[in-house]
Parts: structure tokens; C-alpha cells; sequence
């Protein structure tokens, strides 16, 4: 039987939506092990936000209270966890893949002597064994991957369950005990908006975003051609912000904005999920890749395999012989 | 400030990538290879922080006899010295098994601060850095977007990427290990002299039992993940794809957002 976890991540709002996606995998993954799958929540005052949860089919929500856990730092966190853990003995232990849960959760398997099986998207089970699948080579291929010992560390990349899919239950609420002194690693001096964040690409109704596939600051004339002849607004994927080919406004992603325009041209991008996870809202996407076998191609209505700088040319004129015609 | 900074060498993301025959892995042969990317904006970091405080940047990496050209491409670029984490039983390891023979060999010297990059741009487990703090016992921070030594060396004000577009600012004791984002600086080029400079540099090649690790802790003896299959996406696409002459592409596409989509 195994014994599952799922760690749920919190924020000023309320329980972090990946999170109830991460309880979904959590219960598939018990059903197809036969096994029990709990929630345990972390934090100080957090009793009242996990009542929410009493309401999915779960053995237990566990609630680990503690005033040094009112903020997170890795140090608390793995403090937390990892005597929980010692403690409870679970196989497997599910997060889901925030900024947050990347920075210490290897960190907690090192500690526990576990297994850590980064961003999975899927799993399967074969003769009792867990198989994991998760991307590699920003999502241009996938992996499948087996895990060894116990307990099994495991975060689950946004989008690979739906909290729509949860099964109902009755689950009780109760304080789970740490026999630990808890540690913060860090002092938390503040929160700071991104210098530039100031054009708002949210309401934009046609986007044409450039990747680093465009090649270079001196080639992105092509791109502002193109939003021009669609009356769009320029966006891009991280490496042309980083590169300096653009403000940090226009960036596009899990770490930039949120668009859902009506019409999405992704020239030269490959579709690694941080920045699928920005434009996934949009209603037509049209990608332009040189690579037949780029993720973008993945998630865009129509595509167009060729070189950008041959290609965005040829799509101006065509819009404006069909805009004349 | 003594910095030690972690390198890793990967394919190009430009490259075209084949898998195997045996499906376990990408086809090296003829594949370049370059230093992943927020390595660079790792080691770009460690160059500014040690010309401020005056001081020396060591950099590791792990691999094969390939990876010399990219610590000699960081001692171009203004790196002290090298040491390469070079045994073929440092093979196949996962982020555990790397990070315990990093760590083994940083923790041979006295170092100040630990660079790395946040994620690599081929397995992508983003764990290296923060497992190797683990061994340490140090702090650290993952995304980091800026760093800034405080006066007296004993601390660094930090500032960490959050999601959508807010960063958090915290302070670390140091030493601790600092995980970089890219986009945090803007990497130099290595100049002539930095190149002729480099020929004169030490690379060290260390083995798991130079670092005292047995066999069975390296490479893909000492790892818990083992992979059983590489393999492009399954094209579940929805995608209607426009091949071959790029004019006639863009008529078609330009006549499907104008009657099939109804975006023009
Ligand atoms: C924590 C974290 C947060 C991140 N946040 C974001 C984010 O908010 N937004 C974001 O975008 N990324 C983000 N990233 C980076 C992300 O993982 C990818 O690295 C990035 O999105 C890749 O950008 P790209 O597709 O432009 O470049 P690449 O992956 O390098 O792809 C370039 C593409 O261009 C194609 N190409 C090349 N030349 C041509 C040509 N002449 N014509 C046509 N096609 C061509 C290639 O085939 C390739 O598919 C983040 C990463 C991390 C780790």
C-alpha cells in the first residue's frame, strides 16, 4: 500500500491552483498503486485555508503550524519536511513545480535520502514500478524516467492534471507534530515589482512575438514589419529580452506577461512551457519555425516550416494583396 | 572573495537534435556543444563580484574530455583556474550523483561563494545547485536576478525572480550558494589576451577517488533516476502546416486566417 503526500503550496490568496492539480495526480497516483494519497500544508495560520480541502477524497489533511513558517525559506521548509517525512515514512511525496518548489525541494530529497524526479507531466505504472515522463532539452524531446528507494520526491509540471478531475471525499483536518527545531535560512528584506513592467500586453488583441530564432537585435525589423501590417503589438520569448533585442516588457512567459490575444504569431520560438504558459489563452496561434519538430507546432492552429527571414516577407505582401483585395 | 562556479557543457539549443539508436539519449556525434546558458550568466556574475572585491573565480564542470573547451572558453574569459571533474565513473549521473562529486571537490578548498545556473538546457532538472548546497550545509537561492555583496563579505542581498514578473529581495549569510537566472548581467566576450592567457592556465583533472567517493556514489552508479526512454513528442498536433515555398505558405495561411479563423 502505498502512501502518498502532496505538498500544498500557499500563497496571500488562497491555495496555489497548480497545487490542486498536483492533489489530482496525487489521487490518480494512489488509485493506480492502491494506496491512500494526504495533503499537508505548511505555514502559520494556515489551519482555516486547509478546511477547504476536507472536501476531497484524501486520508488526511496534515497541517504543519509554525511560526517560522509564516514566510517560506528553503531552511524551515526542509526543516519542516524532512522530519515529517523521517517521521511518517511516505513514498511519495508530490509538488507541484513552482518557482518555489524548484528551489528546495532537491534540496529536501538530498536531506531525506530520497529520489527527486523534477517537472513530470505523466506517470504510469509497469510490474509495480513508477514510470515518470518529463521533458528535456526545453520540451524539444520527452523522457521517461524510473525512479529507485523511497521516498520518491516528485513535482508535477502545471497543466499535466486538471483540478477539475478531483475526486470528492470527506478528509480529515488535523495538526501534523515536528520534532524539530525549525530554521530560517534567509531574512526576507522585501518584494520589488521588474523594472518596465509598465506596457501592458494583457489586453492586446494581436501579438507577434520573436524567439531567438530571429538571430540577432539587427534582424528584428522583420518582426516589427510584421506587427505593423497586422496592427499587432510586439511581444518575445525570454532569450531576446535577455539578449537585450527588446525591454523586459515585451516578455512573454511564466516570468513575464499573461496575454490572450485573438490572433498569436510566435516567429522563431521554440514552445518551451514557461513561455507556452503566457500565451496559452490565445485563440489563433500561428507559429513560424525553420524545425518541422519544434514543440510550437504542438499547440498552433497553422504553421509555417521555413526560415523566418524568407518567410514574414512573403506573409507581408500576402496581407496586404489580401487588405487591397 | 573566493567563488567557485559550476559549468555545465550542453548541445547548442539551436542544434538538431537525433536520438540514439538505443533511445536512451541524444547522438552526440557532430553535435556542438556550448556552455549552458545561465552557466554564463553564472560565471559573468562571479567575474564582476571577484573584480569588485578583488579576488579569484574557479570553475568546475563534470564530463568528458570535451568539456576542457569549455573551461578553457571560461579561462578565456577571465577565470583564475580549472578543475575538471574528469572519470569515466562520473558518467550517466543524475543531479545527485553530479552534485555529490561537485560538492566533494568545492568542499576540497575554501570558497567564499558557489555560482551556478539555475536549470541546464538539456536534462533540466534545475536541482544541481541547491543539492550541492545540501552538502555544504549552506544557504542558497534559486532564479537569482542580482546579487550584491553587503560590506564585510559576511553577507549577500539577493534578489530572486518570482512568477509574473515581482522579485523578491532577501538577504544570505554567506557562504551559500547562488543559483543564477538568465538575464541577470550581459556576458562579455573573451578577448585575444583572454585567449592566449588561457593556454597558461591550469585545468586539474580530479577522479572519484581523488575526491574520496567510491564508484558506487558517481555517475550513473550513484544515481536514483535512471532513464528508460528518449523520444520526440507524439505529434497529438493540431497544427495545419504550411511546407515548401515560403510565398506560396503565406498565401495559403494568410486565405485560412482570412475564411477558416476569421482573424484578418
Ligand atoms: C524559471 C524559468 C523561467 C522562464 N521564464 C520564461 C518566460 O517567461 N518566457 C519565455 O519565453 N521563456 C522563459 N524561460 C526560458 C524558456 O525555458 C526557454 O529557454 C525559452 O522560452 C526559449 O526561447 P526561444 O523559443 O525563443 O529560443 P529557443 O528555444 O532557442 O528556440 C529558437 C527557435 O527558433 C527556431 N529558429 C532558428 N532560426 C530560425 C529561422 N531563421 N527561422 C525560423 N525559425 C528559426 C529554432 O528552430 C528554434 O525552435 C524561463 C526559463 C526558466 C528556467
Amino acid at each position: 500500500m502505498a502512501n502518498i503526500w502532496v505538498v500544498v503550496q500557499t500563497r496571500a490568496e488562497g491555495i496555489h491552483p497548480m497545487a490542486l492539480e498536483t492533489l489530482v495526480a496525487g489521487q490518480a497516483l494512489a488509485a493506480e498503486l492502491g494506496g491512500s494519497a494526504s495533503a499537508v500544508v505548511l505555514g502559520d495560520g494556515v489551519m482555516d485555508r486547509s478546511g477547504e480541502l476536507s472536501s476531497w477524497e484524501l486520508s488526511a489533511v496534515h497541517v504543519i503550524e509554525h511560526e517560522a513558517l509564516a514566510a517560506y525559506t528553503p531552511g524551515a521548509y526542509i526543516g519542516a519536511l524532512s522530519a515529517a517525512i523521517g517521521s511518517e515514512a511516505p513514498d511519495y511525496v508530490l509538488f507541484p513545480h513552482t518557482y518555489q518548489s524548484v528551489e528546495y525541494v532537491p534540496r529536501l530529497a538530498y536531506s531525506v535520502n530520497g529520489a527527486m524526479v523534477p517537472e513530470a507531466t505523466a506517470f504510469r505504472v509497469e510490474e509495480g514500478a513508477v514510470i515518470w515522463r518529463r521533458p528535456a532539452y526545453g520540451g524539444k524531446l520527452q523522457a521517461d524516467v524510473r525512479a529507485s528507494g523511497s521516498p520518491v520526491l516528485v513535482s508535477v509540471q502545471s497543466g499535466a492534471y486538471s483540478a477539475s478531475d478531483r475526486r470528492e471525499g470527506n478528509a480529515p483536518v488535523a495538526a501534523l507534530a515536528v520534532s524539530t527545531e525549525i530554521i530560517a535560512d534567509r531574512e526576507i528584506l522585501g518584494v520589488e515589482e521588474v523594472a518596465g513592467e509598465h506596457v501592458d500586453l494583457s489586453a492586446a488583441e494581436r501579438v507577434v512575438s520573436a524567439g531567438r530564432g530571429v538571430g540577432g537585435e539587427d534582424k528584428m525589423g522583420v518582426i516589427h514589419d510584421l506587427a505593423a501590417a497586422l496592427g499587432a503589438v510586439v511581444g518575445a520569448s525570454r532569450p531576446v529580452i535577455d539578449s537585450g533585442w527588446l525591454p523586459r516588457d515585451c516578455q512573454i512567459g511564466s516570468s513575464g506577461q499573461t496575454v490572450s490575444p485573438e490572433l498569436y504569431v510566435a516567429a522563431g520560438i521554440s514552445g518551451a512551457i514557461q513561455h507556452l504558459v503566457g500565451m496559452k489563452g490565445s485563440q489563433v496561434v500561428v507559429a513560424i519555425n525553420k524545425d518541422r519538430s519544434a514543440p510550437i507546432f504542438g499547440v498552433a492552429n497553422y504553421g509555417i516550416v521555413g526560415d523566418l527571414h524568407e518567410v514574414i516577407p512573403a506573409l507581408i505582401e500576402a496581407i496586404e494583396e489580401a487588405k487591397a483585395g | 572573495m573566493k567563488i567557485a562556479v559550476c559549468i555545465k557543457q550542453v548541445p547548442d539549443t539551436e542544434a538538431r537534435l537525433r536520438v540514439r539508436s538505443d533511445g536512451l539519449g541524444v547522438d552526440e556525434e557532430d553535435l556542438p556543444f556550448v556552455i549552458n546558458e545561465s552557466d554564463g550568466y553564472a560565471l559573468e556574475e562571479a567575474l564582476m563580484i571577484a573584480e569588485k572585491t578583488g579576488g579569484d573565480v574557479v570553475v568546475f564542470s563534470l564530463g568528458s574530455e570535451r568539456v576542457r573547451e569549455a573551461l578553457r572558453k571560461a579561462l578565456a574569459l577571465g577565470a583564475t583556474r580549472a578543475v575538471h571533474l574528469d572519470d569515466v565513473a562520473f558518467a550517466g549521473g543524475d543531479a545527485m550523483a553530479t552534485a555529490r562529486a561537485l560538492a566533494a571537490a568545492i568542499d576540497g578548498e575554501e570558497f567564499d561563494l558557489v555560482l551556478t545556473g539555475s536549470q541546464s538546457d538539456d536534462a533540466g532538472y534545475g536541482s544541481t545547485g541547491s543539492i550541492v548546497a545540501g552538502h555544504l550545509g549552506w544557504p542558497h537561492a534559486w532564479l537569482v536576478m542580482g546579487v550584491e555583496v553587503e560590506d564585510g563579505e559576511s553577507s549577500a542581498r539577493v534578489t530572486r525572480e518570482m512568477e509574473s514578473g515581482v522579485n523578491e529581495v532577501l538577504r544570505l549569510a554567506l557562504p551559500a550558494v547562488i543559483e543564477v537566472q538568465a538575464g541577470i548581467n550581459q556576458p562579455r566576450y573573451a578577448s585575444l589576451k583572454g585567449i592566449m592567457q588561457a593556454k597558461r592556465k591550469e585545468i586539474a583533472g580530479k577522479s572519484a577517488s581523488d575526491l574520496g567517493l567510491s564508484e558506487n556514489e558517481v555517475g550513473a552508479a550513484g544515481s536514483r533516476l535512471e532513464t528508460l526512454a528518449v523520444f520526440f513528442p507524439e505529434s497529438g498536433e493540431t497544427a495545419e502546416i504550411f511546407e515548401g515555398d515560403p510565398a506560396e505558405s503565406a498565401r495559403r495561411l494568410v486565405e485560412k486566417l482570412q475564411k477558416e479563423a476569421r482573424v484578418l
